[in-house]
């Protein structure tokens, strides 16, 4: 059952404040949204990142609930290890509690260096979510290109220069991939609506067996964007359709968010720094027309799963 | 009553984890510590245990599930070998800063390249560093006695150290011997429960586990690590004779073999000390005074009691079956700078032996302990059955 905003409006969220992430991140607000709905005491799992170093800063810590980081390709395997021996210790009588379990991930932890981590765990079926803080960059070490990086953005490893226009390639789908799985529960948001981002995480975190949810998050630092809109660029990544909002329950693909009205990709790219390059010189109009044409594409790839249509109010 | 059989050194390992029974296992299979897991699987399979058996994608995630079982309190062991090992590596020096304790079956084997199956030490001392207890089984009995010993050792309040439980590929691991098992109820008593502290599942008392810690505390926290290595050194010997209290068996951290009187000593790990024991009995009884160190704990080193042990001997050898290419092979490193700390400046011979599974013949014992009769010491590195 979805929950409200009174629901959750006076909830504390696990991670407290004090953490060093920079004004505006999107992170932040991920696991404050995601976590809000959430009535059972959490373990958290993180995979190396920004979440990571700016929410421990030794001998702090901005976590209010058992939290475990190793490294950074491992987070599945690290929700493996603790939701086996809550398992193992719950049938040999030694708790009685009913604890969920967290891993957070961004892209690169996510996406790149522990898809195969994560594959693995969401294959043997261990009962976690895997939620995915994705800010399409390796933005910790200074915005270099990911498997996430759109087509177009221009990174720190696929620099817009003179020749070669930001990355060329189109992001992995990764919450396909996680669908892939059949697995219970997969889900895909953004910080457009924090009901949303509560409501998928808690059907997530409810639904016994293992669950993905692809949230995307900005990172206002290097997307070059006023930290103002957060909120507001995760609306029109939404309305472009440039972010379709989508689940796939026991298989079953449903759109859950779909824009009124055709709204063009250039909303969502125009206020980012990491665009810049698609709106000046002899070369723009061909890179818009690309944003568009994927984003047509990949939305087409939606609709035929989910088996719905579109009609946007022209 | 103990029960005798003629069995491997990985099922014997397997038959040690049958009786630990411990609340989780996660591992990955690979030559020649594959036997360990196989049999492992077949007790859950026909419910001879309850673990929580996760079969793991990489031994990277084996290693991973492992350090987050045991933060979470779970009592967790698992086994692997060779280039498995070195993909842990990333993960062993947290555990060792974790203070998760975890008992590792490590069967080694040579790490490629040339990919090879055999026995050498290169896995287990590439990771010699990062804070686990390494301790060397001479045999199958050994490897079996040691695994169920390590359960106290990692998990006692003062140590909480991971350990490696080292046994050499094929030789011992596929060897087939006879091994003294204890009565199921004899382990399950002295290895008793274990007793975390800072679980993660303990969600009233929440922990923080991988924090960040930069230049103000990193090596404060290291130093911890250190004083745990040292309370091991202090505490072992406790634990190994508690262990014999149950079995009968007394495993100490240096092994001395007719040392005692002898003006020359072997130093060596693992199987090999039987051939080199066998040529000190031959050559005793023909009047030479030689014996044979075996060093079962290589960390942490027990620099004084290796050096107690050497004490006015007139040469020594050193057998490593690891190398460290441009430099000094592990053992005999340890070996030289033990003496060299107790001032004994007794000449040494480095020989290097058994890579990639060489055979180490008991005439090439003997040929060690003729050249240092006869005063050959050499400040090089000595290749034993090398064909040049």
């Amino acid at each position: 059952m979805s929950i409200k905003m009174k629901d959750v409006i006076n909830k504390k969220s696990p991670m407290t404040q004090g953490h060093r992430m920079c004004p505006g991140c999107g992170a932040p607000t991920a696991v404050h949204q995601g976590l809000m709905g959430v009535d059972y005491p959490l373990v958290i799992v993180n995979a190396t990142g920004c979440l990571e170093v700016s929410t421990t800063v030794y001998p702090f810590s901005a976590w209010s609930v058992p939290w475990i980081h190793t490294a950074f390709e491992n987070a599945g395997a690290g929700a493996s290890g603790v939701e086996a021996a809550y398992q193992a210790l719950k049938k040999r009588g030694k708790i009685d509690k009913d604890i969920k379990f967290v891993a957070f991930g961004g892209d690169g932890g996510t996406y790149d260096i522990g898809l195969q981590s994560l594959s693995g765990a969401l294959e043997r079926g261990h009962d976690f979510t895997y939620i995915c803080y994705n800010n399409q960059g390796y933005m910790n070490t200074g915005a270099q290109r990911s498997s996430a990086t759109p087509r177009g953005a221009s990174a720190t490893t696929s620099p817009a220069g003179k020749v070669i226009p930001g990355k060329l390639q189109k992001p992995k789908d990764l919450t396909s991939i996680a669908a892939a799985h059949h697995i219970p529960y997969v889900a895909q948001t953004t910080l457009y609506n924090h009901m949303d981002v509560a409501n998928k995480v808690k059907k997530a975190i409810e639904t016994p067996g293992p669950a993905f949810v692809n949230i995307l998050v900005p990172c206002v630092l290097f997307w070059r964007l006023d930290p103002a809109l957060q909120g507001d660029i995760c609306k029109k990544a939404a309305d472009t359709r440039f972010w379709p909002i989508y689940e796939v329950e026991d298989g079953e693909w449903k759109l859950t968010y779909k824009p009124k009205k055709r709204v063009p990709v250039e909303e969502f790219l125009k206020p980012q720094g990491r665009y810049a390059h698609l709106f000046k010189g002899e070369k723009s109009k061909a890179l818009l027309e690309q944003a568009q044409a994927d984003i047509e594409k990949d939305w087409q790839y939606i609709l035929e799963r989910t088996g719905e249509t579109w009609e946007p109010q022209e | 009553m103990p029960r005798k059989e003629i069995t491997s050194g990985n099922w014997a390992f397997a038959e040690a984890m049958r009786q630990i029974n411990p609340d989780v296992v996660a591992a990955y299979p690979i030559t020649p510590s594959t036997d360990i897991i196989m049999k492992f699987a077949d007790f859950v399979s026909n419910g001879e245990v309850d673990t929580n058996f996760v079969t793991v994608e990489s031994e990277h995630s084996a290693i991973t599930a492992c350090v987050t079982a045991s933060a979470s309190g779970a009592r967790v062991m698992t086994a692997s070998s060779a280039n498995g090992v070195a993909l842990m590596h990333e993960i062993f020096p947290i555990a060792g800063c974790f203070r998760t304790p975890i008992v590792f079956g490590l069967v080694n084997r040579s790490v490629g390249a040339p990919i090879n199956i055999h026995c050498d030490h290169s896995d287990s001392m590439g990771q010699r560093d990062h804070g686990w207890i390494h301790l060397y089984s001479e045999d199958a009995q050994e490897a079996y006695d040691t695994a169920i010993m390590s359960v106290k050792l990692s998990e006692h309040s003062d140590i909480l150290t991971p350990v490696f439980v080292c046994q050499d590929g094929f030789i011992t691991s596929h060897g087939f011997e006879p091994v003294e098992y204890l009565d199921d109820d004899v382990v399950k008593k002295y290895v008793g429960e274990r007793e975390p502290i800072n679980s993660l599942l303990d969600t009233d008392n929440p922990v923080t586990y991988g924090s960040f810690a930069m230049s103000e505390y990193y090596f404060e926290i290291k130093r911890q690590q250190i004083e745990a290595h040292k309370k091991t050194l202090e505490l072992y010997d406790g634990i190994a004779r508690d262990f014999e209290k149950v079995s009968g068996r007394y495993y100490p951290m240096i092994d001395q073999y007719r040392t005692e009187d002898a003006d020359y000593v072997i130093v060596v790990m693992s199987s090999a000390s039987g051939a080199v024991k066998d040529v000190v009995d031959d050559m005793r009884d023909k009047g030479h005074k030689v014996g044979c160190l075996r060093v079962r704990m290589f960390r942490p080193f027990p620099t004084e009691a290796v050096a107690a042990a050497l004490k006015g001997k007139k040469a020594v050898a050193v057998l490593d079956r690891a190398l460290s290419i441009g430099g000094t092979a592990p053992l005999v490193a340890e070996i030289r700078s033990a003496l060299y700390n107790s001032g004994e400046m007794i000449p040494v011979n480095s020989c290097i032996y058994g890579l990639g599974g060489r055979d180490f013949f008991p005439k090439y014992a003997e040929e060690i302990f003729t050249d240092l009769e006869n005063g050959k010491i050499t400040p090089e590195e000595r290749y034993i059955g090398l064909l040049e």
